[in-house]
C-alpha cells in the first residue's frame, strides 16, 4: 500500500483516514469501465472510491477559530459560511453581555451531515480579543490555546497505547477579522499575525465589506496585501508550502487578487428577483451575500470549504503541527514529553519564543 | 408699546432708517435684537470644534461634508507600522466660511492616533492638556486689560466617534467620554451608519443611550424649544433631541441617482444619499450645528433662523462659562482649568 501513495504523509494513517490526493472540485467519478493503457483494466482507480465510502463511515474533523474585535460580524459569518447556528452568537444584545476583561477561548462542536458526510465542526470563539484599552498581549491565550491542542495530540501519539483515531481537537483553520477602516491594517492586526502565522493558518478577512464601495474596497485590498508583505506575513495558502506549478498558480492567483476576501454574512433571507437570497435590507438595497458583485462571501466558502478543506487540515498536521513537535522533542532531548532525563516531568506546554517583533 | 415683528422686516430693507410712521409713540428700541444680531453677523462667530475617534471612521469626510469644504487637501494616512510608533497628536485647521453675510471662524481640531494604539491607556492625556490650555488662555486674555481682540480657542464642541461594528460603546470611548465630558459639550456621533441596516441603528443607538446612562456620562442636551415658538419650530426640536446619538453617512461625491445629482455613496446594491433623511442623520447634525440655507427660504425665515441658530451657539458658550466657573470653584476635583494633567 506505500507505493504510489504520497510520501511523508503515512503518519497520519493512525489519526485519519490516509488522505486522498487532494480532490479537485466538480470532477465527476470516473466509469468502472474505462480502459487505461495498461494491457487490461486493473482497477487501481477504484481506491478513490474505496478512501470515499471509509471517509463518509468514520466523517472528519474540522476546527475553525475566529479573531476579531467584538462586533465584527464572526459569529454571523461563520454560522453563514456552515449555513446553521454553529457559533454563539452575541445579537442579543441583552443588557449581561458584556465584552470579558480578558480574551475567552470557548469552543462550541456541532456535527453537519451533507451527502452522507458527516464533519464535526468546532467553532472557537474569542471574545475580548482587541476590545479593552490595553491590548497588550492579548494574542497569548490564543496562542496558549493553539499550541495546547497540539500537546494534546502530541501526547496521544507517543502514547504506546495509542488510539486508532486520535481526536483532532487542533485548529486547522484561523480566520482574522480586519476592521474595514478603508485606511490600513492597525498595530493589533499586524502583531497577532506576525506571533500566530507560523503557529496556525491564518485566513484574513475583511469583515462587514458592505461599508466600502467598489473603488474603496480594492484600493484596501491592495493596501492590507502590501502592509502584510512588507511586514513578512505568510497567511494561508503560504508560498512555501505550494507543492507543484498547479497548486502554486491557482493560490498565487488567490494570494494576489482575491485575498484577503471581503466579506459580509447574514442569517436572513429576502426575496430578490424572484429568488429567496441571504442578504441585508437597507432603505438603498438589499445586499445579497452570495452575489460576487456586492461581496467575496462566495469566493471566501468555496476557497475554505470546497477546494482547501482538506489542505488546511493536511498544512496543519504536516507542517504546523511537525514543527511543534520538533521543537518539543528537541527541548526535551529528544524523548517524549512527560519524560525528561532520569524520569523528572517537564512542564507540559512550554511557553513558545516570540518572533522579535521591534 | 407693542413689538412689531414687522420692523424687523423694514430695517432688514432699509438698514438706516427705522421708520414705523403708523403708531404714535413708537419708540423703535423694538430693533434692538436685530441690532444685536447684525452685530454678531459683522463680527462673526468663532466656533471650535474638536473630532475625536479612531482612525478610519470617515471623520474627515464627514467635516468636510458637513462645512462642503476640503480641511485635508493634501492628506497621507500613516500604515500600521507606522502607527505603533505614533503618539496621539492634536491638529488645528482653521477655516473662514462666510454664507450671506454671516461669517463663521471655524476651527476644526483633530486628534490623529486616537484609539489606534495597542495600549491606548494614555491616548487621552494629550487631549485634555489641550482642552485645558485652551480653557486656561482664554481665562487669562479675559482677565486682562486689551480684551478687544479675544479670540476664543475654546473647544466648544467635541463631535466623539462610535464605530458602528461593535454593539455599543468599547471601553475606550467610555473612559474617554468620562474624562472630558466636564469640559466640553460632547456630541456622540455614529460614524458610518451605512453599515447598519434600520434595525441594527435603532438597536445600537439604543444601546448607547443604555450605556451613557449607566456610566453616568453627560453629553450635549439640545435645548427644548421655548413655548412661544411656532409647532413647527417644536416638532423639528422633538425630532432631533429623539434621534441622539446621530448616525450619519459623509460623502463629497456627487452621485446620480433618480435623475439627479446628490451627494452620496454608490454601491452595487444602491446609492446611499448623504442628504437624505430616510437614509441617516447628516441633515439633523447639520441642523444642531450650523443651519445651512435653503435657497428657497425667503428672507424672514432666513432671519428668524440665524436667530435660532445664534441663541444655540450663545447657549453653548454660556454652558461652557457656566463648566469654567464651577472648576474656578474647584468644583470636580480634577484640577480644572489651572493645572495640565500629567
Amino acid at each position: 500500500m506505500s507505493k504510489g501513495l504520497p510520501e511523508a504523509r503515512t503518519d497520519a494513517a493512525m489519526s485519519e483516514l490516509v488522505p486522498e490526493p487532494r480532490p479537485k472540485p466538480a470532477v465527476p467519478m470516473k466509469p468502472v469501465s474505462i480502459n487505461s493503457n495498461l494491457l487490461g483494466y486493473i482497477g487501481i482507480d477504484t481506491i478513490i472510491e474505496q478512501m470515499r465510502k471509509k471517509t463518509m463511515k468514520t466523517g472528519f474533523d474540522f476546527n475553525i477559530m475566529v479573531v476579531g474585535q467584538s462586533g465584527l460580524g464572526k459569529s454571523t459569518l461563520v454560522n453563514t459560511l456552515f449555513k446553521s447556528q454553529v457559533s454563539r452568537k452575541a445579537s442579543s444584545w441583552n443588557r449581561e453581555e458584556k465584552i470579558p476583561k480578558t480574551v475567552e477561548i470557548k469552543a462550541i462542536g456541532h456535527v453537519i451531515e451533507e451527502g452522507g458526510v458527516k464533519m464535526k465542526l468546532t467553532v472557537i470563539d474569542t471574545p475580548g480579543f482587541g476590545d479593552q484599552i490595553n491590548n497588550e498581549n492579548c494574542w497569548e491565550p490564543i496562542e496558549k490555546y493553539i499550541n495546547e491542542q497540539y500537546e494534546k495530540f502530541l501526547k496521544e501519539e507517543v502514547n504506546i497505547a495509542r488510539k486508532k483515531r486520535i481526536p483532532d481537537t487542533r485548529v486547522h483553520c484561523c480566520l482574522y477579522f480586519i476592521s474595514p477602516t478603508g485606511h490600513s491594517l492597525r498595530p493589533l492586526d499586524l502583531e497577532f499575525m506576525k506571533h500566530l502565522s507560523k503557529v496556525v493558518n491564518i485566513i484574513p478577512v475583511i469583515a462587514k465589506a458592505d461599508t466600502m464601495t467598489l473603488e474603496e474596497k480594492s484600493e484596501f485590498k491592495q493596501r492590507v496585501r502590501k502592509e502584510l508583505e512588507v511586514n513578512g506575513i505568510e497567511f494561508y495558502p503560504q508560498k512555501e508550502f505550494d507543492e507543484d506549478l498547479e497548486d502554486k498558480t491557482e493560490n498565487d492567483k488567490i494570494r494576489q487578487e482575491s485575498m484577503p476576501f471581503a466579506v459580509v454574512g447574514s442569517d436572513k433571507e429576502y426575496q430578490v428577483n424572484g429568488k429567496r437570497v441571504l442578504g441585508r435590507k437597507t432603505p438603498w438595497g438589499i445586499i445579497e451575500v452570495e452575489n460576487l458583485n456586492h461581496c467575496e462571501f462566495a469566493l471566501l466558502r468555496d476557497f475554505v470549504i470546497r477546494t482547501h478543506l482538506q489542505d488546511l487540515k493536511e498544512v496543519t498536521h504536516n507542517i504546523h503541527y511537525e514543527t511543534y513537535r520538533a521543537k518539543r522533542l528537541n527541548d526535551n532531548g529528544g524523548l517524549p514529553p512527560g519524560e525528561g532525563l532520569l524520569g523528572t516531568v517537564l512542564p507540559s506546554v512550554p511557553a513558545t519564543p516570540c518572533p522579535t517583533a521591534e | 408699546m407693542r413689538i412689531e415683528k414687522t420692523s424687523l422686516k423694514m430695517s432688514k430693507q432699509q438698514p438706516t432708517q427705522f421708520i414705523n410712521p403708523e403708531t404714535p409713540g413708537y419708540v423703535g428700541f423694538a430693533n434692538l435684537p436685530n441690532q444685536v444680531h447684525r452685530k454678531s453677523v459683522k463680527k462673526g462667530f468663532e466656533f471650535t470644534l474638536m473630532v475625536v475617534g479612531e482612525s478610519g471612521l470617515g471623520k474627515s469626510t464627514l467635516i468636510n461634508s458637513l462645512f462642503l469644504t476640503d480641511l485635508y487637501p493634501e492628506r497621507i494616512i500613516p500604515g500600521a507600522a507606522e502607527k505603533i510608533e505614533r503618539t496621539v497628536q492634536i491638529e488645528a485647521s482653521t477655516v473662514e466660511i462666510e454664507e450671506r453675510g454671516v461669517k463663521l471662524r471655524l476651527t476644526v481640531v483633530d486628534t490623529p492616533g486616537y484609539g489606534d494604539a495597542i495600549n491606548c491607556r494614555d491616548c487621552f492625556k494629550t487631549i485634555i492638556a489641550y482642552i485645558d490650555e485652551q480653557f486656561e488662555r482664554y481665562l487669562h486674555d479675559e482677565s486682562g486689560l486689551n480684551r478687544r481682540h479675544i479670540v476664543d480657542n475654546r473647544v466648544h464642541c467635541c463631535f466623539y466617534f462610535i464605530s458602528p461594528f461593535g454593539h455599543g460603546l468599547k471601553p475606550l470611548d467610555v473612559a474617554f467620554m468620562k474624562a472630558i465630558h466636564n469640559k466640553v459639550n460632547i456630541v456622540p456621533v455614529i460614524a458610518k451608519a451605512d453599515t447598519l441596516t434600520l434595525k441594527e441603528r435603532e438597536r445600537l443607538k439604543k444601546r448607547i443611550l443604555d450605556e451613557i446612562e449607566e456610566h453616568n456620562i453627560k453629553i450635549y442636551h439640545l435645548p427644548d424649544a421655548e413655548s412661544d415658538e411656532d409647532e413647527d419650530f417644536k416638532e423639528q426640536t422633538r425630532l432631533l433631541k429623539a434621534s441622539i446619538p446621530f448616525s450619519v453617512v459623509g460623502s463629497n461625491q456627487l452621485i446620480e441617482a433618480k435623475g439627479k445629482k446628490v451627494r452620496g455613496r454608490l454601491y452595487p446594491w444602491g446609492v446611499v444619499e448623504v442628504e437624505n433623511p430616510e437614509h441617516n442623520d447628516f441633515l439633523k447634525l447639520r441642523t444642531m450645528l450650523i443651519k445651512v440655507d435653503n435657497e428657497d427660504m425667503n428672507k424672514d425665515q432666513i432671519l428668524l433662523e440665524k436667530e435660532a441658530e445664534l441663541r444655540r451657539m450663545q447657549e453653548m458658550i454660556a454652558r461652557m462659562q457656566a463648566q469654567m466657573q464651577l472648576q474656578l470653584q474647584g468644583g470636580d476635583g480634577d484640577g480644572g482649568a489651572h493645572g495640565h494633567h500629567v
